[in-house]
């Protein structure tokens, strides 16, 4: 995966070969990876994978072992860093804020931190939808709620990177929607997001690319599809036969080579490799009447994830 | 070096020594005993009520030298330790400011909220007995205030360096309770045994320069010294060479007392 390929013009965040070993632990080995501006960039991986210590390899919070890791141009260990970090954003997984601040003077501490003027801390808040509770102390918060503090913490003076951990824990359904929207329009903005999960599903649609991580390895980088194509999984074609079509429409697919059929009360299911999915398609269409619905899945990012990482 | 976020940090941590009533309640504590001390200090030879100023500060010095290491210790082991333990460092640290400017934003922010306290502890006393002092006995005072936010100072910069040096807090409380025993107990016991046992040889010649090791026997000595007294009832004199028993020496060492330890804290912090 160490192998050196050319790095765009565009790359923001460029990681090549690094490698933090704890003793005898390889918490990170050999990562090359990088992202472009306005990206949105996935980093998935089990626990203790890497993901974390990688990140903190990013920011420039503990040294690599061996490798580089480039920040906007600037090496993260070199001085110029630290104009840098002022264009960062960070939220930490299980985030951690002092619980006797309210939400307000949390994120007045924070912009006087990056040098900012406190005074756009209160727009920050309801951007978040914390502005209810801008003068409570934080002890009295919820989870999700100090979860988007954290974000706004990492939002604040419109940094142009965004590096979040784990962003979405804590969070309710709805709180995640509107938390993906943000992330949109920053991308739109030309933002570039990195973060972490491990809700799988809730990423795959949304991601631009992603890196799967196992035991330290880069196992794999690209876009859902192309990682889909490069592990060969099946697609999932269900059919629903018309009323008494059952038999004679599975005898047809059954007669397609290289198929899996199998068959549920009312439902046809195929595994079928991509490059006879037109194939299927055509076939099953050409039944006409007899088909009264049909439902094509790709693999999930789940499947692809534990075909990477075993 | 920036001095922007230095004051951020020590604005919060001295704000949050102010909200949780930290700041009251060790000026209350100080208060309260300088006033026992100085009311019912001769109770023992049938005295009460206030008698002199040599004889409140010679009290006074006594309690301050260990209640003072005592609560800088307690305010300052886990400044940076703490951090580290409930996970909220790395935030910090990925913020445009360097690990030096967190550590003395920390320093300043809890060396003002000690400051405060022993000024406003102390400094009530000495609003009380307003009546009773002359500007002489006044100054005394004041210089005694003075030491002993020096001594404050200096024990907490042992203790943020305990909370660079420690792995976790538990550790770093360990460390500073052996520091308080270190310091205030225990050195000044081998030092006396150390002078017993050599007879008055070699020892007694160094004695006073080892006294300096320690910064609660620095603050011992600027104290009894400037008291003529004072100094005739420890029987100081007989020991200290006057030569060394300058106030602005000694005030001096102090003020390496407080910068080494800092010093070696920001090294290691750093690395």
């Amino acid at each position: 995966m160490a192998s050196i390929t050319p790095v765009p013009a565009d790359t923001v965040i460029a990681v090549h070969g690094v490698t933090k070993h704890y003793g005898s632990v390889h918490a990170v080995d050999g990562v090359t990876l990088d992202c472009r501006r306005g990206e949105l960039f996935g980093l998935i991986g089990h626990n203790g994978a890497g993901k974390s210590t990688l990140f903190k390899m990013m920011l420039g919070l503990i040294p690599v072992t061996a490798g580089s890791i480039q920040i906007a141009g600037e090496n993260v260990t070199g001085k110029g860093f630290r104009n840098v970090r002022r264009k960062i954003g960070y939220l930490p997984e299980n985030i951690v804020l002092y619980d006797n601040l309210t939400g307000l003077e949390t994120l007045q501490f924070f912009a006087r931190l990056k040098g900012l003027p406190p005074d756009h801390c209160a727009a920050t808040l309801g951007r978040v939808g914390l502005q209810h509770a801008a003068e409570r102390r934080v002890n009295g918060y919820s989870k999700g709620m100090r979860q988007r503090l954290g974000f706004a913490q990492a939002l604040l003076g419109n940094p142009q990177l965004l590096f979040l951990d784990e962003p979405t824990n804590g969070l309710d359904p709805e709180a995640i929607r509107g938390f993906y929207t943000i992330l949109n329009d920053l991308k739109k903005q030309g933002v570039t997001i990195i973060l972490t999960s491990h809700i799988l599903a809730e990423i795959q649609e949304r991601v631009d690319r992603l890196a799967i991580l196992a035991s330290g390895k880069l196992q794999a980088s690209g876009t859902v599809q192309q990682l889909r194509e490069q592990m060969s999984l099946p697609l999932t074609i269900t059919v629903k036969p018309a009323v008494g079509a059952m038999d004679s429409v599975q005898k047809i697919l059954a007669q397609l080579p290289g198929l899996t059929v199998s068959t549920s009360a009312d439902c046809i299911t195929v595994h079928c490799p991509r490059e006879q999915k037109m194939q299927v398609l055509t076939t099953v269409t050409a039944l006409g009447p007899q088909v009264q619905d049909l439902h094509v899945r790709e693999a999930s990012l789940e499947d692809v994830f534990f075909g990477f990482s075993g | 070096m920036e001095f922007a976020p230095i004051l951020t940090i020590a604005a919060k941590e001295f704000r949050d020594r102010i909200r949780n009533r930290w700041v009251l309640a060790v000026s209350l504590i100080f208060t309260v005993f300088a006033l026992v001390i100085t009311y019912f200090g001769g109770a023992q030879q049938g005295d009460v009520g206030f008698r002199s100023i040599e004889f409140v500060i010679a009290s006074l010095v006594s309690l301050v030298i260990y209640l003072i290491p005592l609560i800088a210790l307690i305010l300052g082991f886990d400044a940076i330790v703490g951090e580290r333990e409930r996970g909220s460092l790395d935030l910090l640290l990925s913020m445009p400011i360097t690990r030096v400017e967190l550590l003395l934003g920390k320093y300043l922010g809890l060396a003002t909220a000690l400051t405060l306290s022993t000024v406003l502890g102390f400094g009530l006393v000495a609003v009380m007995l307003l009546a009773h002092l002359t500007p002489s006995a006044l100054l005394h005072y004041l210089g005694f205030m003075l030491s002993s936010v020096l001594l404050g100072l200096a024990f907490l910069s042992l203790a943020v360096m305990v909370s660079v040096f420690a792995s976790d807090r538990t550790r770093a409380s360990g460390l500073a309770i052996a520091l308080w025993f270190l310091f205030v107990l225990v050195f000044d016991l081998l030092l006396l045994g150390a002078l017993v046992l050599s007879g008055d040889s070699a020892v007694g010649v160094i004695f006073p320069y080892l006294l300096l090791l320690n910064p609660a026997d620095v603050f011992r000595v600027l104290n009894i010294f400037s008291l003529d007294e004072v100094r005739n009832l420890y029987g100081l004199a007989t020991v200290f060479p006057p030569a060394l028993a300058k106030p602005w020496l000694l005030g001096g060492l102090m003020l390496v007392w407080i910068i080494a330890p800092l010093g070696l804290a920001t090294w290691r912090f750093h690395k």
